[in-house]
């Protein structure tokens, strides 16, 4: 398979020419043989106009492997259309649905094409297709229905009961068990992917912050490492890897601090709901001191960090850490010894690890059906290349599996932190720079955000501009798991398993 | 029974002291940010030109100004001035307007509503809607609500129905695909009703005011009563608009009665 495709480390860059160029059918079999027989994930399939204005559209595939620790690219050229691979590998499923809807692309033979943002055309999709394309309403679309006497639907949102982003849920059911659940998104979408080819300029970094706005550090990690790959010139020093490492921790356990008491709160346990409301603020404002703002907006940028963090800060942040965790330890240990928690979290919403591995699930939501993927382990990256929180892991696949793996998490990370505030000595690691990217280039940055693998890949034109820029947030994988959960349940169990994802609907939206 | 109250007790009691006291905000924090003319270099663009949302206004003759309806707080202006004449207050969390004038020129804001102060003084209930948010303005609106701050105990409650909302708080840059979704709500709320426009994308598109998938924000689509900036705001700023809103920023205890008619 090694011609037939380039292999490159993660957060690297390669010439775009070295990326093989295959006829359609062979690259549909080289994905094929690398997804189904080498157990390669799909971390981004995307479409690349050859200019903006001219014709010709590529595609690009970027696989990965848990345990190769590499990533490996190819493409081909398209015209107007490109036959399904999702018959043979689920995975393809959403991303080829998002091909057609941007690229205006025909998909035969795929079961379910429908918009997945109802986002007019993409800048360079296939013209023949554009002047055709339809005029689409958000949301209006033929959705999966049931017929029958016992048969009814339940359409929830876009616009839900919480402070919470808009999206569509339609659940097909026979008697109160739910048969299936269509979700139909794209009401947050900004067209942010429109905006970023031409740059990087003043604007990327706070779009690319705001991609996910509570996955921040995630996102703009993954985005200067993209420059920082594309750009020799411009390579961080330790201490600035280190403290994006900090700051990502300490986004992950803000997150799961507060899914775990939201999931208390869905289940009527107020208690942990409550402290862990609180709690969740507290790890908010340990971002805040560092940078000034609660996600982390400053912090991360290309070539470094734009704050200074002394040791007399890490110290400060390590004493308030100890005292937090003890009280988060408290808050969870009461929610995961009752009784009447535990029967409502055992059993619900099970996907499993067959189901996992095909639709391409990662983090969290896939570790707790025994899938180990974590980049932090297997495409290390910045500081996790010298150490990384260790590898949580679950296998029953259900709301408790998933509640407690973000609890196995909460402590790993914590004890990471620990140790790299403890041993922090730099006085300053502020270190930033304008990127000037290398030309004609593909780059790839993954990470493992608090949802899971995050990946950005880059296309650079002649003059250094981002030719296109494609962002898969863990979202994208993650939005059918929660679907596939929902089978069979009841549907007084949507909340659990919808909080024991808590996926983003902008960060899908883009 | 007894763990829990045991673990009540570990737990303590945690509502802040804002307000009256003053919030606890990080050293770093980037409050509103202030041009200081004197020092501001005839014909010099650094900050105009590094301003991701075109926060920064010149005017002919006139110092430029900010605009902070459309400011992300990223401090690029600050550090790129070379007479230093930008500088981000790091205790002013006090940044909400009633007009989108007071933004730019908190002399010439306007006053609360009257019949709001009049109707709602002791009990608000607020319709959140979002509408391309990037989740942080909801979720540090949502935040109100823990007992860290316990937003109830001014009489401000969160409302599943608009059909139970006296005010619509907004955010998100107001994506194409959420307009109708935002206008139907908005309908549906019985009048008189008001709105709130929570953070720099609903004030002005914020980052996102030049994307063809955007309305720039709430200004063009329903005008908005209370604008509160940040990207996103903090929660004291939140809360310190809403309470400016209802007219009881200057007392934080229980709300007086109505005076006798």
């Amino acid at each position: 398979m090694t011609a037939t495709t380039l292999t490159i480390n993660n957060a690297t860059a390669a010439p775009l020419q070295e990326v093989p160029s295959l006829p359609v059918n062979d690259f549909r079999d080289t994905l094929q043989e690398l997804v189904q027989q080498q157990e390669h994930r799909v971390s981004a399939f995307f479409g690349l106009p050859a200019s903006p204005a001219g014709r010709g559209l590529e595609l690009v595939a970027v696989l990965s492997h848990p345990e190769a620790g590499k990533c490996e690219l190819v493409r081909t050229a398209v015209q107007d259309s490109f036959p399904s691979l999702t018959p043979d590998c689920p995975a393809f499923h959403w991303f080829e649905r998002e091909l057609a809807e941007q690229y205006c692309l025909e998909i035969p033979g795929h079961p379910w094409l429908k918009p997945i943002r109802f986002q007019p055309p993409l800048p360079g999709a296939c013209s023949r297709k554009t002047a055709t394309a339809p005029n689409l309403t958000v949301g209006d679309t033929n959705y999966f229905t049931l017929a029958g006497e016992a048969c009814h639907e339940v359409a929830v949102g876009p616009v839900h009961a919480g402070v919470i982003e808009p999206g569509h849920f339609r659940f097909q059911c026979l008697g109160e068990d739910v048969y299936s659940l269509e979700i139909s998104l794209g009401y947050q979408h900004r067209g942010l992917e429109k905006m970023l080819p031409g740059g990087p300029d003043r604007r990327t970094l706070p779009l690319i912050a705001t991609a996910s706005g509570d996955s921040s550090i995630a996102s703009t990690t993954a985005y200067a490492q993209l420059c920082e790959s594309l750009d020799p010139g411009l390579q961080p020093e330790s201490g600035a890897l280190l403290l994006r490492g900090i700051a990502a921790e300490l986004e992950r356990l803000a997150n799961h601090v507060g899914d775990l008491g939201a999931l208390a709160g869905d289940v009527a346990f107020l208690t942990t709901a409550a402290f862990c409301g609180r709690l969740r603020g507290e790890f908010l404002n340990m971002t805040a001191e560092i940078c000034g703002n609660r996600f982390g907006r400053n912090l991360v940028c290309p070539g470094g960090v734009n704050m200074t963090f002394t040791p007399a800060q890490a110290g400060k942040i390590l004493a308030w850490l100890q005292r937090v965790l003890p009280e988060v330890e408290n808050a969870l240990e009461l929610m995961f010894e009752s009784a009447t928690v535990l029967d409502r979290f055992e059993g619900t919403g099970t996907v499993s690890k067959a189901a996992a591995l095909e639709l391409g699930l990662v983090g969290p939501a896939a570790r707790a059906c025994g899938v180990a993927l974590d980049l932090r382990h297997s495409h290390p990256y910045g500081c996790y290349k010298v150490s990384a929180p260790a590898l949580a892991a679950g296998t029953s696949g259900d709301v408790l599996a998933r509640a407690w793996l973000r609890r196995q998490e909460i402590a790993a990370s914590a004890a990471w932190l620990q140790k790299q505030l403890a041993g922090w000595q730099k006085e300053n690691c502020r270190h930033r720079g304008t990127p000037r990217l290398a030309p004609g280039m593909i780059a790839v940055s993954m990470v493992e955000a608090w949802r899971g693998e995050m990946c950005h890949v880059a296309v650079t034109a002649a003059d250094g501009t981002f030719r296109r820029y494609k962002i898969v947030d863990p979202s994208f994988h993650n939005w059918f798991g929660l679907a596939m959960a929902m089978r069979g349940e009841q549907i007084s169990h949507f909340p659990i398993c919808n909080k024991s994802f808590n996926l983003s609907y902008c960060g899908h939206d883009l | 029974m007894f763990t829990v109250l045991k673990a009540r007790l570990k737990q303590g009691y945690r509502t802040g002291k804002f307000p009256p006291a003053p919030p606890n905000l990080p050293e770093k924090f980037q409050g509103r940010p202030a041009l200081a003319a004197s020092q501001c270099r005839q014909g010099c663009r650094a900050c105009l030109e590094v301003c991701p949302s075109a926060a920064i206004v010149p005017s002919e003759g006139r110092p430029a100004r900010i605009d902070t309806g459309r400011c992300l707080f990223c401090g690029e202006c600050a550090a790129v001035c070379p007479g230093e004449a930008i500088r981000f207050d790091p205790a002013e969390y006090r940044l909400s307007a009633f007009s989108r004038q007071g933004l730019l020129d908190p002399q010439q804001d306007s006053v609360p509503p009257a019949a709001l102060q009049k109707l709602c003084r002791r009990s608000l209930s607020i319709r959140q809607v979002s509408a391309g948010g990037c989740a942080a303005c909801e979720l540090d609106f949502n935040v109100l609500n823990t007992l860290a701050w316990d937003l109830s105990r001014f009489g401000i409650s969160v409302t599943a129905s608009p059909r139970h909302a006296d005010c619509l708080l907004i955010t998100g840059p107001v994506s194409r695909n959420m307009l109708i979704g935002l206008q139907k709500t908005y309908a549906a709320m019985p009048r008189p009703k008001w709105v709130i426009a929570c953070g720099a994308c609903a004030i002005s598109g914020g980052i996102y005011r030049d994307s063809s998938e955007c309305c720039g924000g709430m200004e063009e689509i329903i005008k908005p009563d209370l604008y509160i900036p940040g990207c996103p705001p903090h929660p004291a700023s939140i809360l310190d608009g809403l309470l400016r809103l209802l007219g009881r920023d200057r007392d934080a205890g229980p709300a007086p009665l109505p005076p006798k008619s």
